[in-house]
């Protein structure tokens, strides 16, 4: 395996063509349209499907179209785009259809601007469309895990037969670093028997999230919400740096993990001994680990690009144990390492 | 001395459970079009023996449980959307026959973009456009087909084209474009306008089984409860007075003869050569090296680099990082991405350290690269004392304010265009922070250009770039 200089989201492609994903639906929106790009570049190489839709409505129903085939497909956005995808993710989960999302987070509301943000996290990781069904949010922080994560994502889908987000921002998505790819891991795309392929086999397959009756439609929710216990005891993914002897407890996922990692050198350096605990899933949410935490640290500062989104899950797992403070920036704004440590000596 | 002629469509299940009671009726309302339509389909499914092949899908409307009914594979989808899911779903299956079944507020008003995109892309999907003029489902809504002047619940005075604008003509509308193959509106309110309706669909399906393309088939059907006739033999009437002078039935395009069939993949290459194909490398030419010999300020540089676009700041700073990445270094860029990349100033941030890189923002830079003007007065104070100062003299006409760091001066810009091409520049100051600092050798620099240089023709004249701005550096630092 060799090293490649690469952006994030050009590595979610090549990473989800290993992964036996045969189609591609998107629609142009900066920060995430080099993910469509680069499908469009390659997939018709390797005989697999690439379409620029017409909306993004229209790329997240096609996405529910081919995942009813039973095979792997993607779509990416971003914040404004994942609004309009929102309605098809609903019936994704729904129709219990596998399928991979990824969104590459700028700056909100409305038009907002293209700059990097975090601000979708309650859209995405909260369900964002209607129903009660929860998504499996896989949050990588650098080109390498931009591959891993999407790979990863196309399993989780297929196991749960669920929508799975990768969820990031725009400084991950445009940042080259170096990538390996796992070129001993390519998939043969799968083709499930559940789905409809247009023949005998499949033939009394019907995919659909109609339950006419109120009993039927509430025993699916109750299956949908013992699936989601299931992932939640199996699928918890977290990261630590510096934790063992840590005092204080700093949160971040994306770019801003990346940034708490360096404010974490720089406040050993200054005698604060400070630890990072980064969600890879920010759901399953690391609802135990927090509270293991509680027991070990004075406070835990949680840092985001946005108003303050995740904090309020770490605030439902803390239940008031430790103080929970937050520090934000947005509008595209990336916090520094030495601005969050400024932050931090203040506490 | 018997032989079976007429039996139900293998396509139609036996039963239909939908609802309780009699299970071998319909949900549909009595004169509805719905029933006659589905049997039509089926009987065409049947009779071109294409149902075990075929997926249906399901709109939101009357015919949401269409599913009920078909013996095939089966999608229900969001409202709208069937063409965009139909379009999924065939590309998944390309061997599949794929029917969008629509009513018309799903079709020409929620869902009026998917449909002309689908029709536009020319899938080869077929599309049963069910045109009753109201929302059935619902309760008798206004629909985009409701007729000027008739009456629906939320149009209770009568359609207005100056509040609600005019019923829309779907075939019309649909064959002006290219892609479509046929296009054809029919009716279902007599024997003979049925006749043509049933050869309508086995056209149409067939048009996709010989994957020449799109096709679809308007169908103008009943709805008497919506319509609130007397009995529903009045809706044929209905359809016959009010619908046929405003739609008229008839073929609106058929290229049936001319199309040429089509397959979306040719052929999928073996496992084996995917990672060449989407450009992943097998084996590359990373060595580790060290910073340890070189002195303290150049090691583990975090630079900013910044000018006008156009003048390859961007591809500086990813031919540095490319060349950290071959020296075994972590390394980081990342751009000031948008519309600053088309035009105006761009600047990137680059990160090759020795370790992991946390952040890859470069706040406090140890190299500043200002290859014109405005970058050197934005850049030049986020300098640590001691760091290095690259100014492209060619462009910039005043003197750092910073007197506490490290300056190096070089008219790249004019160097560039004594070599021919002041886009090379930034190849002059590569070679200038390489000589400068030892953070690569000159060698591996010219290696790394097969790497990322994209012109692949430029490959000498940016070699000699570098070693110009290299030589640049010698000599001064000979002092000559």
């Amino acid at each position: 395996m060799a090293k490649q200089l690469i952006k994030g989201n050009e590595a979610v492609i090549k990473g989800a063509a290993l992964a036996g994903c045969v189609a591609y639906f998107g629609y142009p929106i900066t920060p995430a349209s080099e993910i469509a790009e680069a499908a469009a570049k390659y997939f018709p190489l390797i005989g697999r499907t690439f379409i620029q839709a017409e909306s993004e409505i229209a790329a997240m129903n096609m996405v529910y179209g081919a995942a009813s085939a039973g095979v792997r497909c993607m779509t990416a956005s971003s914040g404004p785009g994942i609004s309009l995808k929102q309605e098809a993710v609903s019936y994704c989960a729904g129709a219990q259809l596998p399928c991979v999302i990824v969104d590459i987070m700028r700056g909100g509301p409305g038009l907002g601007n293209i700059g990097p943000e975090q601000a979708d996290y309650n859209q995405v990781v909260k369900g964002g469309g209607h129903g009660n069904y929860k998504v499996i949010v896989l949050a990588p922080n650098s080109a390498q895990e931009m591959c891993d994560l999407t790979m990863k994502a196309f399993d989780l889908a297929d196991k749960y037969r669920s929508p799975v987000y990768v969820l990031t921002d725009g400084v991950i998505g445009q940042m080259m670093e170096q990538v390996e790819f796992p070129t001993r891991e390519i998939i043969d795309p799968p083709r499930y028997d559940w789905g409809v392929h247009g023949d005998q086999v499949t033939r009394h397959n019907l995919i659909t999230s109609i339950f006419l009756s109120h009993s039927e439609l509430e025993e699916h929710n109750l299956k949908l919400q013992e699936k989601y216990r299931t992932i939640e005891a199996n699928e918890l993914m977290t990261d630590e740096y510096q934790t063992e002897d840590a005092e204080i407890l700093l949160m971040g996922y994306g770019i801003v993990s990346r940034v708490l990692r360096s404010t974490v050198d720089y406040a050993r350096e200054a005698g604060i001994r400070a630890g990072l605990l980064r969600p890879v899933t920010v759901w399953p949410f690391p609802v135990k680990r927090i509270q293991e935490f509680c027991a070990q640290v004075k406070k835990i500062l949680v840092v985001e690009m946005s108003n303050g989104q995740m904090v309020q899950d770490v605030r439902l797992a803390v239940e008031g144990r430790v103080p929970v403070e937050f520090y934000g920036r947005m509008g595209g704004v990336v916090p520094s390492a030495e601005e969050i440590l400024d932050v931090l000596k203040k506490l | 001395m018997y032989e079976k002629i007429l039996e139900k469509p293998r396509s139609f299940y036996d039963n239909y459970p939908r609802k309780d009671g009699d299970i071998t009726v319909t949900h549909y309302c009595p004169g509805c079009g719905h029933g006659i339509a589905h049997k039509m389909i089926a009987e065409a499914l049947s009779d071109l023996n294409l149902a075990e092949r075929t997926i249906l899908i399901s709109p939101v409307g009357c015919s949401v449980f269409a599913y009920y009914y078909f013996d095939v594979g089966n999608i229900q989808a969001a409202h709208g959307r069937a063409p965009a899911v139909a379009t999924g779903v065939k590309r998944a299956n390309p061997d599949s026959i794929v029917i969008s079944y629509q009513g018309d507020g799903d079709l020409a008003a929620i869902g009026g973009d998917e449909i002309m995109q689908a029709a536009n892309r020319g899938e080869q999907i077929t599309v049963f456009f069910i045109n009753n003029a109201i929302y059935g489902m619902t309760g008798g809504q206004m629909a985009p087909t409701t007729l000027v002047e008739q009456k629906t619940t939320t149009s209770p005075y009568g359609r207005n084209p100056h509040n609600e604008g005019f019923p829309i003509r779907v075939c019309e509308l649909l064959s002006s474009l290219e892609a479509p193959v046929y296009i054809e509106r029919v009716s279902l309110h007599n024997s003979a306008a049925r006749a043509k309706a049933r050869k309508a669909i086995r056209k149409a399906l067939q048009v996709q089984a010989d994957r020449k393309g799109f096709s679809l088939v308007e169908i103008l059907s009943g709805c008497p409860t919506g319509w609130k006739v007397k009995q529903p033999s009045d809706s044929l009437d209905w359809i016959e007075k009010y619908m046929l002078p405003y739609f008229p039935v008839g073929v609106f395009k058929d290229n049936t003869e001319k199309a040429e069939p089509f397959r979306y993949i040719e052929n999928v290459p073996p496992k084996s050569e995917l990672p060449k194909l989407i450009d992943i490398p097998m084996e590359d030419k990373v060595v580790q090296a060290s910073m340890a010999d070189l002195p303290g300020p150049y090691r583990n540089p975090r630079i900013k680099i910044a000018g006008f676009g156009g003048q390859g700041v961007l591809s500086l700073g990813v031919a540095i990082a490319q060349l950290g990445l071959m020296q075994g270094y972590d390394v980081s860029w990342l751009p000031s991405y948008g519309p600053e990349m088309r035009g105006g100033t761009a600047h990137c941030h680059v990160m090759v350290s020795e370790h992991i890189i946390g952040s890859p923002l470069v706040t406090a830079s140890t190299v500043c690269v200002a290859m014109n003007k405005p970058s050197l007065e934005k850049f030049e104070k986020e300098l640590v004392p001691g760091g290095l100062l690259i100014t492209n003299t060619s462009m910039i006409d005043i003197e750092p304010t910073r007197k506490d760091v490290e300056w190096l001066p070089i008219p790249a810009t004019e160097m560039a265009s004594e070599l021919g091409n002041i886009r090379f520049g930034n190849m002059v100051v590569l070679g200038a922070y390489l000589q400068k600092t030892g953070l690569v050798p000159l060698k591996v620099a010219f290696d790394g250009l097969h790497i990322f240089l994209k012109a692949k023709r430029f490959i000498p004249d940016n070699e000699k770039a570098i070693q110009v701005g290299a030589d640049y550096v010698s000599k001064k630092l000979a002092g000559k």
